[in-house]
């Protein structure tokens, strides 16, 4: 027989490609069908989001976050809040706070919600997505009936939030509450257990809780390698620190690991909420400062201060004063985090955004390695990518 | 509160052992916001990494986010920032180092693996040099681009613009028009930054005097 010169093969994955979650261009160098080196090429959605924030007042620059990580909205604006009240040395009121908690833990659900379906899709389970993303409506009615929006709330304000909830909406989120965890045990009844679904995910993409230290993992995808590390168990933001609940760890760090991971998740979160429904004080939804959140549309009407108040924070915004800050919360995805540089003025001078999910997709040739190629799809969707934030 | 304290004093421990750990290498700790940052010189950046790694009271084994800020008037004109997070002691550290367009910052890929991606971003988008990186290549921007858009000097706009072209039936690059000039707005207030002085303002400064005058 003559001897045969063999070539790896080169594959380009996407950059449209439904199983990509987004545009990602992945360069795949195949040896057969396992993969020998995989180079993903992000930036296909850059939009400059960071450079676009140093030219806006604070108020004018929180809507950005949404448009991140659009999966989960809520938990950036969250983390941008909390950057700027730290750095102009004020916290929330109270009420505030509890609304604050409940929709980021919303935003959890929405997000985990989307990624195990997502995920379950990309492996060839098509029912899971088609019964929770009902479920997912449910929520977003709950984001609409408070601030107006479906997806892009732009409800967080330094201080507080927007606006207090509408009459009704405590007493449907407590029943929705009630009504989900039956569906999460559907999910589970179809996943969990399922033959095929463990074959696609069992032992595929592991790491260890040392590499993935070193690559710089955090959330669900860090948990799921055994480190139990939650910021808002250890520095917990807001009203977290009332709130009672567990943090979800598994041992292997593979796909099936990070699945069952949120599955844990979603049953916690929904705890957090029924808390802080039971649990939320009457008062103002933001703080009483009319140098940095608006006065009410009544006060307007009777007082010429108030009037100037709303003017001069919709034209000039508020000054910061001086210093820096990296404040992180946990959003769905796992640390999120807002490297925040003011020089005094009504603007951001340096606004960094630190997603979770860029130090999640550079580990991508580092788990799939040694696998199939259909094991990338898998491990793409069980790191949960979403490229709004990735690209930013 | 308490738990602010605590941080507050746990923090000051960390910056007297670091100091004290390297000390030609750490040129200034701050403790602000209760976070601290520490300014290192950047040659020995791979050394102080690696010490707030693998010390037993630091423990740092993850880093975070590394990012450039760019201040154009100064000599250095480039900050580089570390973040990093010490699960063990549930404690965060920022470093900072100095560089400018020309000199590179030593590449911290040795230490912690996802620097990677980190550097070749602030690379990107700042042309922040690092030496000993095992691929520096662009990351965000589109294939072929020029400039580092997060400078203070790159303007907003950007200098091309895309559009597909059904005549050539290609995308083409075309320099950037605008059809409404981009508004900034200064909202420094008047009434504060006025330094020049307008005809009577000096009456305000000398109240005593007018007030002698007038009694004589």
């Amino acid at each position: 027989m003559s001897e045969k010169q063999i070539k790896n093969y080169n594959l380009n994955f996407g950059p449209q490609h439904p199983s990509a979650h987004g545009v990602l261009r992945l360069v795949l160098e195949l040896d057969g069908e396992v993969i020998d080196r995989a180079d993903p090429h992000v930036g296909l959605l850059h939009r400059g989001t960071e450079k676009l924030i140093e030219y806006k007042s604070y108020a004018q620059a929180m809507p950005y976050f949404d448009r991140l990580d659009y999966v989960s909205p809520q938990n950036q604006e969250h983390a941008f809040v909390l950057a700027t009240e730290k750095l102009l040395g004020i916290e929330a009121s109270p009420r505030g706070q509890y609304i604050r908690v409940l929709f980021a833990e919303i935003g959890r659900e929405l997000n985990h919600i989307f990624t195990v379906c997502a995920f379950a899709m990309d492996i060839g389970a098509m029912t899971p997505m088609l019964w929770a993303f009902e479920e997912r409506e449910k929520l977003m009615e709950f984001c609409e009936r408070i601030s107006g929006a479906r997806m892009h709330m732009a409800f967080f304000r330094t201080g507080g939030v927007a606006a207090d909830m509408p009459d009704g909406l405590a007493e449907d989120i407590d029943a929705w509450c009630d009504q989900f965890p039956q569906m999460i045990d559907d999910i589970e009844t179809l996943l969990t257990e399922n033959r095929i679904f463990k074959q696609r995910t069992v032992d595929i993409g592991g790491l260890s809780a040392e590499e993935a230290m070193d690559w710089g993992f955090s959330g669900p995808n860090l948990r799921a390698c055994g480190v139990p590390w939650d910021i808002r168990k250890a520095q917990p933001y807001d009203v977290y620190d009332k709130m009672d609940f567990n943090i979800p760890i598994a041992k292997t760090g593979d796909c099936y690991d990070r699945y069952i991971v949120r599955i844990a998740e979603m049953r916690e979160s929904l705890k957090i909420i029924k808390q802080c429904l039971r649990d939320m004080p009457g008062g103002p939804v933001k703080i009483d400062d009319h140098k940095i959140t608006p006065p009410s549309r009544g006060d307007m009407k009777q007082s010429m201060e108030s009037l100037i108040h709303h003017f001069k924070l919709f034209t000039e915004g508020y000054h910061v004063p001086a210093g820096d800050t990296y404040t992180a919360v946990e959003a769905p995805k796992g640390e999120f985090g807002v490297y925040l540089v003011s020089d005094g003025s009504n603007k951001p001078y340096r606004c960094k955004i630190r997603p979770p999910g860029f130090a999640h997709l550079q580990a991508l040739e580092l788990v799939s390695k040694g696998y199939m190629l259909a094991d990338v799809v898998a491990n793409i969707g069980s790191l949960d990518i979403v490229f709004g934030e990735i690209d930013r | 509160m308490g738990r602010r304290g605590n941080m507050d004093l746990a923090l000051k421990d960390l910056s007297e052992l670091i100091a004290t750990a390297l000390p030609n290498e750490v040129t200034a700790t701050v403790i602000a916001n209760g976070e601290l940052s520490v300014s290192v010189r950047s040659d020995a950046i791979v050394k102080v990494m690696s010490f707030l790694r693998d010390d037993v009271n630091c423990q740092f084994k993850i880093l975070m986010d590394v990012c450039g800020v760019d201040y154009p008037d100064r000599e250095e004109r480039f900050d580089v920032v570390y973040n990093l997070l010490s699960m063990t002691h549930n404690l965060r550290v920022r470093v900072k180092v100095r560089t400018d367009e020309k000199k590179p910052v030593p590449s911290v890929v040795s230490v912690f693996s996802s620097a990677n991606w980190w550097e070749r971003e602030a690379w990107d988008l700042l042309g922040i040099y690092f030496s000993g990186h095992p691929d520096l290549r662009r990351i965000m921007t589109d294939y072929g681009f020029e400039g580092h858009p997060l400078r203070k000097d790159f303007p907003l706009s950007g200098y091309v613009e895309i559009r597909y072209d059904d005549e050539k039936k290609r995308v083409v690059y075309e320099p950037v028009k605008m059809a409404q000039d981009f508004r900034s707005f200064d909202f420094v207030s008047p009434w504060e930054a006025m330094d020049a002085p307008l005809p009577g303002d000096e009456k305000a400064e000398e109240p005593d005097e007018a007030a002698s005058e007038g009694d004589s």
